[in-house]
């Protein structure tokens, strides 16, 4: 009860804020932080609950982002329609991706992930259609009624994305799923053994993490106007996708939402104050001293600090 | 497409050059990640950090390969040092390693790769020397010298460590350590000290490696991304560990990259060595000569 209600305190608070501030540069950068949200959410499903690290972020955010960008420059599709679709698209791509890769452990399954991004991104860089290596230009239609800017109208939309994952995380977590994905965490033989259906359970993290990173990707497009496959398969996103959670802990669906919003806050900051270097900088150093220093993450810092206050 | 037999001789022949230089830039890995199981994803950005090193000494005056081998003791210490706090950090502790571990050597590359930015900017680098820019024409082929330099070295290189694993005391102590830390242990050696050492070697192989790098073309920070799928899809190919299997999988990547290079064009190139490496993880994830 208390989730929901926080739930939907967050995403009124998001529509007033569309209501009520002028200034667009916000909306600019609040869109770019709750889809971090989503992309952390999404990666924790698979990387926190199970431990299979993945690098492919990009690939599914990236054919996520094309998905949208193609069905539109094909049937100009509304909204709504491209995201759903990009959500399928790179939930069949986790899938796939899931029963090839998963029977690999550790090292070798991250190694595969990276593999799929560059795969992806080169068949993208020969597919004529859709703009090639040099990109795809992309008119935006105007924005939907109770919206005055199409800006706004994504970061509302983001930001039921956002609530929207983090139910799914959260489901997940609860149900006898989150019960067997940490099972296979602590011991997969052990999981296999007391027959946790272990390969059937990972393709399905996998699929759901795939699918939600696809639909953070979908309104990418529309909000740059453009698409191009060198900075949509960034590995930026794997590493804003990995880092969150790291930071804020990865044992619940609340770390990767406290580690995204902070990170990429700060990466805004950095990147407008400092340069776009030093924000990649003080990423990379972040999640070094977390993994070195607070393995439990923030959430773990916070939990270890009331336990020791409290005797 | 049009088929021709002296374009596919040439791509072989390149191809071959080029599979003996992805073998010496894999070989540091393949000791780290190959027999330590260290999952060092890291290895290409230390690689292209010692590429910058060598371009640093070349202002110096000092020829490439020399700067490479020069680099090669202050990398060792490096290289100890970063396996030493790994260690402390991750596998003493035991739990969780693998996520963590993993994320660890991650932000480490991509600390050494800004750290490259800030310190040259993201423009490419190159350095000069009497062999590179000429080429050697066999025929009607014709071989750029520096790719010829480059083979020669990584084959004394490769050589030179196998013969190192093979016939030292501490190099058998380091394949002791790949296939039983338990029963090293017993024997009344230090684990933990013959990891670091061979840690240190892998990283000084590397410093040669990133000399090497340099000579074959120009480098930018960016460019340890393109070498964790070659590097990787080596060792894994090779079989994890197998210095005859990595000069073998160096071979195969080199030649097939080549071939799609002169076949279908430079934008398909990218994604040979991490289709290769896919392949070998679905069909044969212990490689070709898997221990």
């Amino acid at each position: 009860m208390k989730f929901w209600a926080s739930a939907g305190l967050v995403f009124s608070l998001a529509v007033i804020a569309a209501a009520i501030v002028k200034n667009e540069y916000y909306f600019f950068a609040g869109y770019t932080v709750l889809m971090f949200v989503v992309l952390a959410t999404a990666w924790n499903i698979l990387g926190g609950y199970v431990g299979y690290v993945n690098f492919g972020t990009p690939a599914f955010f990236g054919l996520g982002a094309y998905t949208a960008a193609v069905l539109f420059k094909a049937t100009a599709a509304p909204l709504a329609l491209q995201i759903l679709a990009a959500a399928a698209m790179s939930g069949l791509l986790g899938f796939a991706a899931g029963l090839l890769t998963l029977r690999l452990r550790g090292i070798f399954f991250a190694i595969a992930t990276i593999a799929l991004v560059v795969i992806i991104e080169t068949l993208i860089n020969n597919w004529r259609y859709a703009g090639g290596a040099t990109g795809l230009q992309l008119l935006r239609p105007p924005p939907t009624a109770p919206f005055e800017s199409y800006v706004k109208m994504l970061f509302v939309l983001m930001a039921a994305l956002a609530v929207a994952a983090v139910a799914i995380a959260r489901y997940i977590e609860r149900s006898w799923i989150g019960r067997g994905l940490r099972a296979i965490r602590d011991s997969e033989e052990a999981a296999e053994c007391s027959g946790v259906p272990t390969l059937r359970l990972k393709v399905f993290a996998c699929t759901v993490s795939g699918a939600l990173m696809g639909a953070g990707g979908a309104t990418m497009p529309m909000y740059l106007s453009f698409i191009e496959p060198a900075s949509t398969f960034n590995l930026n996103y794997a590493i804003g996708a990995l880092a969150s959670p790291m930071i804020g802990g990865t044992a619940g669906y609340l770390g990767p939402v406290i580690g995204a919003i902070l990170l990429s806050t700060v990466q805004q900051v950095v990147t407008v104050t400092i340069s776009s270097e030093m924000n990649v900088m003080v990423v990379g150093v972040l999640l070094v001293v977390f993994v070195v220093a607070a393995p439990e993450g923030i959430l773990g810092l916070i939990r270890k600090w009331t336990r020791s206050s409290s005797r | 497409m049009v088929f021709s037999f002296d374009l596919l001789l040439e791509a072989v022949v390149f191809g071959i050059l080029l599979g003996c230089f992805y073998a010496a830039v894999s070989i540091g890995l393949s000791v780290s990640f190959g027999l330590l199981d260290v999952p060092h994803i890291a290895h290409p950005a230390i690689m292209v950090f010692g590429s910058y090193c060598t371009f640093v000494l070349g202002r110096y005056g000092f020829d490439p390969i020399v700067a490479g081998v020069v680099l090669m003791p202050a990398f060792f210490v490096l290289g100890m040092g970063v396996y030493r706090f790994y260690y402390e950090a991750f596998e003493r502790r035991g739990s969780d390693a693998g996520v963590r571990g993993i994320a660890f050597f991650f932000g480490l590359a991509l600390i050494i790769e800004v750290g490259l930015i800030l310190a040259f900017g993201v423009d490419q680098r190159s350095v000069e020397a009497a062999y590179i820019g000429k080429s050697l024409s066999i025929g009607e082929m014709r071989v750029p010298l520096r790719f010829l330099v480059a083979f020669g070295v990584a084959l004394v290189l490769m050589t030179a460590l196998t013969l190192y694993l093979s016939k030292t005391f501490t190099g058998r102590a380091i394949k002791a350590v790949a296939q039983d830390e338990a029963a090293l242990r017993l024997m009344g050696a230090n684990p933990v000290r013959i990891k670091q050492w061979a840690f240190g070697i892998a990283t000084a192989v590397a410093a040669l490696a990133g000399a090497l790098l340099i000579i074959v073309g120009p480098v930018e920070p960016g460019l340890d991304r393109v070498y964790i799928g070659r590097t990787f899809s080596v060792v894994v190919l090779a079989g994890l560990g197998s210095m005859t299997g990595t000069l073998a999988a160096g071979l195969i990547l080199g030649i097939s990259e080549s071939i799609v290079l002169m076949h279908f064009g430079a934008s398909w190139a990218p994604a040979v060595s991490f289709g290769l490496l896919l392949i070998v993880l679905g069909i044969r994830p212990q490689g070709l000569f898997g221990r």
